[in-house]
This record gives C-alpha cells, structure tokens and sequence, in this order.
C-alpha cells in the first residue's frame, strides 16, 4: 500500500497529491513517470512524476479530474493510501547540452514542465516558462514556476490575467525578438505541442515533446502506448515519454488517444451513480 | 494389485458444452473425478525404465505418483509430484504432455497415450480442495537470493531454493504475482484463483514477493548483489510484442496479443464496468498467428462475443498452437483461415479499422528450422472487413535488465546468454525461462528455473 501524505487542490479540476513510494523516490528522475492503481478493480493510470524527495522516500504528482479514475483518486485523502504504484518508469528527460530554453507547458502540462523547467534552471541553463491556461483561476503553482525560471509568460485563453493568448503566440513573440533557444520543450495536450512543433521546424529548433498515451503495463510489454517516430514505431513507456517533437505523428496519437472514449464515458457514469447513489 | 486396464483410449476429459462455454469464461475442462482418475491411472503399466519420467522437463516420477492415484493416496500422489514441481495444477493443465511424457508413454504404441497430464491435474486439484498441499518451511541456511520476475521460471527457482534453505525475494514488475499465467493465459484454460494458491503455497514455503518493482529502473542486478544476495535469477520473461510492420498496425482496433490479453486476463477488462479497464472488440476480429496465444486471443474475443478469423500464413500442419487448443477453438466457432497473411489494415476518417487485406500464400522450400516457407501467390489479394485485428506473432525478450546491466552477455536478438545450468556471464548471475530462450512453454520455464536453482546450489554450497 502506498500511503497519501499530503493533498494540496490546485484548482477546481487539479489537485497535488504526495504520496509515500521509497523505491520510487530512490531512482525517480524529471520526465519519467509512475503508474497507480486505486484498488482491486482499478485500473493502471500513468502520471508523469511532478517531484520527488528521496530522503523522505514520497513521489509528488498532479493529476487533473478528466475521467472515471482520476476523479476517483480525488475522493482520497490524507491517510488513505494506493494499492498500487510503480516506477520510475519511461527514460528521463535529456538536459545535457541545454544552454537557452523555452519550456512550454499548457493545462495540467504545466505540472510536468514544471520539474524539467526547475531541473535545467539548477543546471544554471537559461530557462523562458511558457504557460498557458484557460482563465486565471485554473493558474497553478505559480509561485514554484517563478522559481524555476528565467522568465516566466503565463498565458491566459480568456485574458483573464491581462495576458490573453495560446502559448504558442507568446512562443511566436518570443521568437521574434530574437530569443535564440537552443531547445524547446513543450508538455500539455496533443493539438499544443503538435502546434509548438510546426512553429519551431521552420527555425529547426530542437523540440522535445513528452508523450502520454493509453498504456497499461508501462514497462514495454503491452504496446498499447506505440506511437510513429520518424516513420517507426516507438513504445512510449520504454523509448519515451520524450521524443523529438518534429518526428511524431500527432494525428495518429490523437486518434489513438480516442479509441476508448464511449467506454471512458460509462465508466464516468457508474462513478457518478456511485457517489450519488443515483439509478442510471 | 488389480489388472490393468488395457483400453486403448483415455478417459474422456469431462468439459464445458462448446455452445455453452463460447459464451463464459469460466475453465473449458473440467477435471476427472476421482472414479475416473482411479480408472485412467489403471491403464499406467509402471514401466520400469519409465520413459514417460524422461520426457518431463522437470522429471516428476509419473509411474509413482499414477501408482498413489491407482491405490486412492490422493494426497500422496500430489506430494510425490511436489517433490519435484513447484506447480502441480499449472502443469497438469498447460503443459503440451502430447509432446513431452505422453509422448513417451508405452501405451500410445498402440492406442492412447495414459492421461498423464490429467492425472497430475487430479491430484493437484484434490490435494488443493483438501488442503493437504500445505508445505513445510525449511530452516534458514545463511544463504539468500533475489529472483527477478515471477513467471513460471522465477516461482520454480525460488521455490527449489527456499526448499534448501534459502532466504528468497521475488521482485514483480506488475501489482500481481505469476507472470504470464495471471496475464496471458486466459481464465477459461488456467483460472487464476488456481495459479494464486500455488502462489501462496510458495509464500508458506518462506518465499517472499514484491510486486510493482520494475528490475532495470526501480533497482539494477548490481544493486541486488551489492545489497547481499549470493545469487541473483533473472526470469523476467520474453514480453515485448513483437507486430508485423505492415502499414495500418498504429490503427485504433489493433492490439498486440500481450495487451489484448492483459486487458482481459489481469485487468479483468470482460467485467467491464464492474473492473475500470475496458476492451473494445467489434463484430469481427481477425487474429494473426498460429501458435497458443493466438488461439487464446481468438476463443477470448469468441467469449465477448464477435465472430472470429484466425489468419496464419502457413498451413494447419505447421501450426504451433497444440492440437488440443485448435480442436477447442474450431470447436467453440471459431474461423480459421490458413495460407492468409494480412498485407495491409485500413482504417475509416476515424482512425479505427476498417477492413484488413490478406494474401494467399502457397509453402515453398523448408527454412533453415526445417518449416516449409511461406510464398506469397501473385495476384490473390482480397479484403475481410474486420473491427478489429490482434497482432500474435511473437514476443521478444524485454530489454529493460539488459540495458542496465551492461556486463550480461546476451544475444543479438536480446535473449540472454547462459550455459546449459542457466549461468550466465556474470558471477553470481542465472538466468532461465524466455529471457533466455525467446518465447517457448511454460513447462520449460519451469524447467529452466529448476536447473538454475540446481546450479545456484551447486555454486554457493553452504
């Protein structure tokens, strides 16, 4: 059993749950990625590791309430505990040669960015934070992002906050001042980092993008995370979940990101049943 | 001692009705009584030589035990075979006997083989129901070992050590202890609540198991020797799904065997919603393959109820499943269509599959295996509309261990390199099962696991 030892809720859809996983924490690195089981019936959910303490052996991560499982893990609290979690899984996020950069992270996206924008800015890297919201009250951990940065942009797609726009337009802006960044990495939903992508090969900067699909062992064997990389076929749990953001194949991740979404529905609906004990 | 029975057929298996059973999921075979059991194990002639004994991977002494079965000594039959097989009922259900001990029996000369495989089942499955399969744990000898995977390679191993003493964890990968047969065999041929109890009856034996620690990230084989294990055995298995490489595999509705598999054997995915993880499977299913895993994806989508088309590029002869595994399946309804290879899978504007395009083949001259190679016949091309495809041509074995552990010599393909025992390169290191051989049995896993452990004891005497 994996104990919770602390819940923060980040916003109304994401909450920060720490949770107690020594052998997690021993090896845990940035980019790499867990996988949880709430209980007997549950099923395997990969989160990206948002943070680690390897003395207090606890992994941190961040979900957001999208689907029957993460809205049951948002039902546990402090004490409850996981039946299952397992990692480090997946390869950790390259920051070797990194000099200048941009770090750009869109909704629960900005969780992820966060450790890797905070792991290559203690690297003394040069680090632009993009992040993009949907309105000012969703903006999380806004006061770890500013430590973690050179300069932070938050982006807000209602304007909300003063600064309306996607992060790809405050990508765009930067780019024509002449910010020359040596790598660009973008972590949030698929049609944001497909976007970050088709600005950045015209330029040919370097762009990693940190992949997140439907997978459920995670350690290679089920292949249900496979993903065209450069016309091949990639495992994400085993070659990624970063890979060169120029090479994937967004529309085919997109629609494989698809594939259960009636089965996703019912499940959301017995869970609904559940807590309100309503007959559907 | 009575005659002997000398009818030339065993004893009908007792089953499921096909009509009925295509539709559940719950064990095809149902088991001899103990009436029938007594009857089959007349028909054993106790050879001396006992040829049955040389068959078996794991040498269980077959004549001795059907001898316990003969005189009612249920509970002495399950303990003779215990001697020397960690998993009794495991074996007796999916061991290939028609190729191992039955093969060599005196009696199928002339008639059928005796019934060994079921007799082993018998006796496991009493002893179980009884609760006479209780283990003594054997006292601590100073020695300890750590065995990566607990497939039936890692159970066996850990089983013979903590038969001589041995202090042994088993690392998991998954939340679930057994390996391949908690997610790829299928309920219907093995159930799981069976492979559990075995399971415990290696915990009693002082076996310990921690699941949901990946070898290769979570800690390395360095790490476990360092840590004070004298030994340490690599069974991690051969799980990486191996696809065809043809355009359309990325499709929605294509699964590898492996996930298809795992979604329905471990995550339970035919409870759905009962359980979180759902399967999708449409009207029609195309399985690629001929080997057991294929038959088992096939009758699993035949229980979830789609009609089912089993592709496989040479003919029945050559197939790999067993015989008993096609027979259940033609049984059950399922289709198969030989001499077919999919060439091509095509989706609709949504992204899921919409049809595959197959070849006919015609076999040409034996590869380098002796197996007839299959040619494609020019011009024979046809589409099947299908919802589904589920890719079971194989496995590789998982590079996680071999990237970590840069001084274990393996080979090109990635399997690991042993000698016969099961040592590897590295001292301290063992290695069995398909980690080491590709994919193969279960019963050489076993086997596998066995002489490792044999090995292990030879190398650190205490």
């Amino acid at each position: 059993m994996f104990p919770i030892v602390q819940k923060r809720v980040l916003n109304e859809t994401v909450t920060l749950m720490e949770v107690e996983a020594p052998l997690v924490a021993r090896k845990a690195m940035p980019g790499q990625f867990i996988i949880f089981r709430i209980d007997e019936e549950g099923e395997r959910v990969p989160l990206t590791i948002a943070g680690y303490d390897r003395e207090k052996g606890t992994v941190t991560i961040i979900f957001q309430k999208v689907g029957y499982t993460t809205e049951k893990l948002d039902t546990l609290n402090e004490g409850d505990s996981l039946l299952d979690f397992v990692g480090p899984l997946g390869e950790p996020t390259k920051t070797d040669g990194i000099h200048r950069c941009a770090v750009i992270g869109g909704g629960l996206g900005v969780a992820i960015a966060y450790p890797q924008a905070k792991a290559l800015h203690d690297a003394g890297a040069e680090v632009d934070l993009i992040v993009g919201f949907r309105n000012e009250h969703l903006i999380i951990l806004k006061e770890e992002l500013q430590a973690a940065c050179t300069n932070l942009i938050v982006m807000t797609d209602d304007g909300s906050n003063g600064n309306k726009g996607f992060v790809t337009q405050a990508l765009q802006k930067q780019l024509e001042a002449g910010r020359d960044y040596d790598t660009v990495i973008a972590i949030g939903p698929l049609p944001m980092m497909k976007a970050v992508c088709d600005m950045t090969r015209e330029p040919k900067i370097r762009t990693i993008v940190s992949m997140n699909p439907i997978m459920i062992d995670g350690t290679g064997m089920c292949g249900g995370c496979r993903l065209t990389v450069g016309g091949e076929t990639k495992f994400a749990c085993v070659d990624g979940p970063d890979f060169d953001g120029h090479l994937v194949d967004f529309d085919e991740a997109m629609a494989r990101g698809r594939m259960f979404r009636p089965e996703e529905a019912k499940a959301k609906e017995k869970h609904i049943c559940r807590l309100t004990g309503e007959d559907r | 001692m009575t005659m002997a029975n000398m009818s030339l057929q065993k004893n009908p298996m007792p089953e499921q009705d096909p009509q009925v059973r295509a539709g559940n999921f719950r064990e095809v075979a149902l088991g001899y009584t103990a009436d029938i059991a007594m009857d089959e194990a007349q028909r054993c002639l106790h050879c001396k030589n006992a040829p049955c004994v040389t068959g078996c991977p794991v040498n269980v002494p077959i004549p001795d035990f059907i001898d316990r079965i003969k005189e009612g000594d249920f509970s002495g039959a399950y303990q003779v075979i215990r001697s020397q097989n960690a998993l009794p009922a495991i074996c007796g259900r999916v061991c290939p006997q028609e190729s191992q001990c039955e093969s060599k029996c005196v009696r199928g000369i002339k008639g059928e083989p005796v019934g060994i495989g079921r007799l082993e089942r018998f006796a496991a499955d009493t002893a179980m129901a009884q609760g006479t399969n209780k283990a003594e744990k054997v006292p601590f000898c100073g020695k300890r070992a750590a065995v990566i995977g607990s497939g039936p390679a890692g159970l066996t191993c850990a089983g013979e050590l903590a038969k001589a003493g041995w202090d042994v964890t088993i690392y998991e990968a998954l939340h679930t202890a057994g390996g391949v047969l908690m997610y790829g065999i299928p309920e219907f041929r093995l159930p799981k609540t069976l492979v559990e109890r075995e399971i415990n009856s290696l915990k009693e034996l002082g076996v310990k198991i921690i699941t949901n620690a990946v070898a290769g990230k979570a800690f390395t084989v360095d790490e476990l020797l360092e840590e004070g294990n004298d030994a340490v055995f690599i069974g991690s298995g051969a799980g990486l799904p191996n696809f065809q490489k043809i355009p359309g595999e990325s499709l929605c509705g294509v699964y590898s065997a492996n996930e298809f598999l795992t979604r329905l054997n471990l995550m339970k995915a035919y409870t759905f919603p009962e359980h979180d993880t759902p399967v999708k499977i449409g009207n029609h299913v195309a399985v690629v393959g001929g080997g057991n895993v294929a038959m088992d994806a096939a009758r699993c989508a035949k229980r979830l109820g789609a009609e089912v088309t089993i592709l496989y590029r040479r003919s029945e002869a050559e197939m790999p499943a067993r015989a008993e595994e096609v027979h259940h399946a033609k049984e059950e309804g399922i289709q198969f269509r030989m001499l077919t290879a999919p060439t091509f899978i095509e989706g609709d504007e949504n992204g899921f599959v919409k049809s595959v395009r197959c070849i006919e083949m015609q076999l040409g001259e034996p590869d380098e295996r002796g197996r007839r190679r299959p040619v494609p016949v020019k011009g024979s091309e046809y589409e099947l509309p299908m919802e589904t495809v589920i890719i079971a041509i194989g496995n590789s074995p998982n590079p996680l261990i071999k990237k970590t552990t840069p001084d274990l010599p393996t080979e090109k393909w990635g399997g690991i390199q042993t000698d016969e025992s099961g040592r590897t390169g590295k001292k301290d290191v063992y290695a069995g099962g398909d980690a080491v051989t590709g994919a193969a049995t279960v019963i050489l896993a076993m086997g596998a696991g066995k002489k490792a452990a044999a090995a292990i004891l030879e190398d650190h005497p205490s």
